[in-house]
């Protein structure tokens, strides 16, 4: 290999990561706030696929990637709204709903885009980057981080956000408190419903957001089941993140480093069989629940229903 | 009696009650009570345990509403439809069970419920904060996790933010259970300023001196019903103990003078037979908000009730978390039965027969939403002839369980009932039952009787003496110097996570504790 060779090798391998981490990022994200607030949202999956199939129908139809996104968005919150309406106010089991809404979703999508475009698959004109002057030319890493489209730069900066809306805000406090004793919430003058909600709305949101940036940056196209389990590993990553969206942005580096290995492993043509490339991801998901999966702390009362005065 | 009386709307009332009734399936918990809380009152609430008392809190603080009946605010018949309503018609209310959220700070906790968008304003809580302790005379760290402090110190987090909050009706739900002494004094002389400055106080107690203390007006729930009602002019014109045996009538029936002093009968032990439980020089590594324990030694003989008197939060928990082995020492050795057990597990030292009663009944003692009838075989989940290859044994369970259930007397509508939704009293009987089930050895008992009623402390009291008297050895730990004065035969002091002394529970030994606690040699 000539070092030039490398150096393409690698600055791509780089990029492709980044893009292959957003989706995970925007998803372990969602799900994070969802789980503070004491919700297992196992529907996250579905939400991206809705996010991944109406953000793709949105910019295919306007040729506006933003608009796109704002139509994945929307995709993700419309499935978001079914499980607070299920899960949050009248209290079903979180995990056969979120389950529920996956499988249907997964069917649902792979129905209409059928209908739309039977067989073929229309793909999106190429995106615009955002060249970010200076850093984009550092070798390597310049091309791969500081040359990429907008939104993941927004993407980045959301998880700050997200850091500044749990350690110094109110909202923060009552996620929190929404997902560790929800009856103290309560008592204290905050409707824990509504809370709960405002939290699966926003995973919603940002799973759309997500499996949007999946379809319309990442493939360019939409095929069903294009998620790929995208939004179970984004669960995975607020697992382990304890409830630290900077932990969420490294593990969705580091899982967007193993697909894009993946990927480029295909590509340089090494001759190991594709199925194990492929597993390399999921290897990664194993190793990491083995070494951290044991100091995961999850919310008191994830998972349980709230209901007033019941004891 | 008042009852009629109150029945007539009283412009004075801040809050009153007319006929209201709460059912839940198998019970009525609340059944046509009428009460009424006036400005410049404490409203004292008595009654055993299960009699509804907590029921008639949760509907003033507006998390259930009324069956039946209507309840006038400034009277105005109000619906109180959630406790945010509650919050705004300025009824504070200090509930049963904590209502912190353990993960976050004491801060934290007192900022919740502000409005979600604005930062939360901690200077100006602080300062706020700084004002009340100083007249409450009590001391809070502030930045301190919640699941750091004792029960005892989230107790007075609960009631600063009552205070916090500007509130007309401060409601306290057995708030003195886990108060030391001179606690219990500092809330009622503060209950005293409050209401001198127009406050109305509705206040739950099974003390019965605490009751004739800090009252104006008494009323006695009996099973869902209001028995009676002893008006303000009527207090006053009674000695507390003309109003202790009135209350005792109320509630039991019969006239009693002071139930709670026993006399302790006279035990022979044996000081010759061989300890049960031997530990010597035992140590605790400190954690961020508990103290370290450092050389811990004493031991129990057969038949010996031992007692550990001293302040909330010196280390009792840390102390008996250890010896159960729930939590790691430093150094130091315990003994049972003369085999050193300190690096055997929770389960194993169980099985040689160290049981441990928490205080923490709901928290660690049971599992809320677990039936009534598992919870008395918690701790032998998989073991015969309750589990058989890994099957659960109904019938068996349910047997021995209503076996138990009428022995214990526990009040529950059914075996399948969640353990959560007995009463207090009952849940502490579950625990009881469980722990001293086959092959108990050496008994470790954390606050085995606060917030229960008169009855059932008696009855556990009871149960205690009858343990040492089968020839087990007792730890009892409490709070309460009366109760370690009636049951034990010696009692350690702690302090500061060590043992200052250790007192022959004698005619003098009141003195010599008392001397100890306040950091006296005795
Ligand atoms: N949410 C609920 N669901 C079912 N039963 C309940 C519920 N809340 C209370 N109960 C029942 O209502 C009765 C009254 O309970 P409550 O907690 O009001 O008693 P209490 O007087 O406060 O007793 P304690 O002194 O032990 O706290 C009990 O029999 C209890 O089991
Ligand atoms: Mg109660």
């Amino acid at each position: 290999m000539t070092g030039l060779f490398s150096e393409v090798f690698l600055s791509a391998l780089l990029f492709g990561a980044v893009t292959a981490a957003i989706p995970l990022l925007l998803a372990g994200l969602g799900e994070q706030m969802s789980e503070k607030a004491g919700v297992l949202n196992i529907g996250i999956e579905g939400m991206m696929l809705a996010g991944a199939y109406l953000g793709f129908v949105g910019a295919f139809y306007s040729g506006s990637l933003w608009l796109g996104f704002f139509t994945g968005a929307a995709g993700g919150i419309a499935v978001a709204l079914v499980m607070a309406l299920l899960c949050v106010r009248i209290g079903l089991n979180q995990i056969v709903i979120g389950i529920a809404l996956t499988l249907g979703l997964e069917g649902l999508t792979a129905l209409l885009h059928h209908f739309q475009f039977s067989r073929s698959y229309p793909r999106l004109p190429a995106v615009d980057v955002t060249v970010i002057p200076l850093l984009s030319d550092i070798p390597v890493i310049g091309p791969a981080l500081f040359r990429q489209h907008l939104i993941v730069y927004l993407a980045i900066a959301l998880v700050f956000a997200m850091g500044h809306i749990y350690r110094r805000t109110q909202l923060g406090l009552n996620l929190q408190a929404a997902g560790d004793k929800p009856a103290a919430l309560d008592v204290a003058g905050i409707d824990v419903m509504r809370t709960r909600t405002i939290a699966v709305l926003t995973t919603g949101a940002l799973a759309g957001l997500g499996g949007a940036f999946l379809a319309n940056v990442g493939a360019g196209l939409f095929i069903p089941f294009i998620t790929n389990g995208a939004g179970f590993l984004g669960i995975v990553l607020a697992m382990l993140a304890r409830g630290r969206p900077v932990w969420v942005l490294f593990g969705a580096l580091l899982f967007g480093v193993c697909l894009s290995l993946t990927t480029a492993m295909q590509v340089a043509g090494i001759n190991i069989p594709t199925d194990i490339i492929q597993m390399l991801p999921f290897l990664a998901v194993m190793i990491m629940l083995v070494l951290f999966g044991r100091r995961a702390s999850l919310p008191a009362a994830l998972g349980i229903p709230y209901e007033r005065g019941a004891r | 009696m008042s009852i009629a009386s109150s029945l007539s709307v009283d412009k004075r009332d801040i809050v009153a009650l007319e006929g209201v009734t709460k059912r839940f399936p198998g019970v009525v918990a609340n059944d046509g009570v009428d009460l009424a809380i006036r400005p410049g009152e404490v409203h004292v609430l008595l009654g055993e345990n299960g009699a509804g008392k907590s029921t008639l809190i949760g509907m003033l603080s507006g998390l259930q509403q009324p069956d039946e009946g209507r309840i006038l605010v400034d009277g105005e018949p109000t619906a109180i439809t959630s406790p945010r309503h509650a919050l705004a018609l300025g009824i504070g209310t200090v509930f049963q069970h904590m209502m912190l959220v353990p993960t976050l700070t004491v801060a934290e906790n007192l900022l919740l419920g502000g409005p979600w968008w604005q930062r939360p304003k901690t200077e100006e809580l602080e300062a706020r904060v700084a004002e009340i302790t100083r007249t409450l005379g009590i001391t809070v760290r502030l930045h301190a996790k919640v699941s750091e402090l004792s029960l005892g110190e989230q107790q007075q987090v609960e009631i600063l933010r009552a205070m916090v909050r500007n509130t007309r009706l401060l409601i306290l739900d057995e708030s003195t259970s886990m108060l030391t002494p001179k606690g219990i004094e500092e809330l009622g002389a503060l209950m005293r300023r409050l209401v001198g400055q127009g406050l109305a106080i509705v206040f739950i107690t099974h003390k019965l001196k605490e009751a004739a203390a800090f009252g104006d007006r008494i009323s006695v729930l009996k099973l869902g019903r209001k028995v009676g009602e002893i008006p303000p002019e009527r207090f006053r014109a009674l000695g507390e103990q003309a109003i202790i045996s009135e209350i005792v009538e109320l509630m039991f029936g019969k006239r009693k003078d002071d139930p709670e002093a026993a006399e302790r009968p006279v035990r022979v032990i044996h000081a010759e037979a061989a300890p049960l439980l031997q530990v010597h020089d035992l140590a605790v590594a400190p954690t961020d908000e508990a103290p370290c324990l450092s050389s811990i030694s004493f031991d129990i003989r057969p038949g010996e009730i031992f007692g550990i008197a001293g302040i909330d939060g010196n280390g009792q928990k840390q102390l008996a978390e250890a010896l159960a082995g729930q939590r790691a020492t430093m150094g130091g050795s315990v003994r049972l039965e003369g085999a050193p057990i300190e690096a055997l597990s929770v389960g194993e030292r169980r099985e040689r027969g160290l049981r441990y009663l928490t205080d923490d009944r709901l928290g660690e003692g049971t599992v809320g939403t677990f039936p009534v009838s598992i919870n008395f075989f918690l701790k032998q989940v998989g073991a015969a002839p309750f589990w058989r290859k890994g099957v659960e044994q109904r019938a068996e369970i349910d047997k021995r369980a209503a076996q138990i259930v009428r022995e214990y007397d526990v009040r529950t509508p059914s075996l399948k009932t969640p353990v959560a939704r007995l009463s207090g009293g009952n849940i502490q009987k579950v625990l009881l039952a469980r722990e001293l089930a086959e092959g108990a050895k050496v008994v470790i008992f954390n606050k085995p009787t606060y917030g229960l009623d008169l009855a059932n402390t008696l009855a556990s009291r009871q149960r205690i003496r009858d343990t040492a008297a089968r020839g087990l050895a007792v730890l009892l730990i409490s709070t309460d110097l009366e109760e370690l004065l009636s049951m034990c035969d010696r009692i350690a002091v702690i302090s500061n996570g060590s043992l200052v002394g250790t007192v022959e529970n004698a005619d003098d030994a009141r003195t010599k504790v008392g001397r100890l606690m306040i950091g006296l040699a005795a």
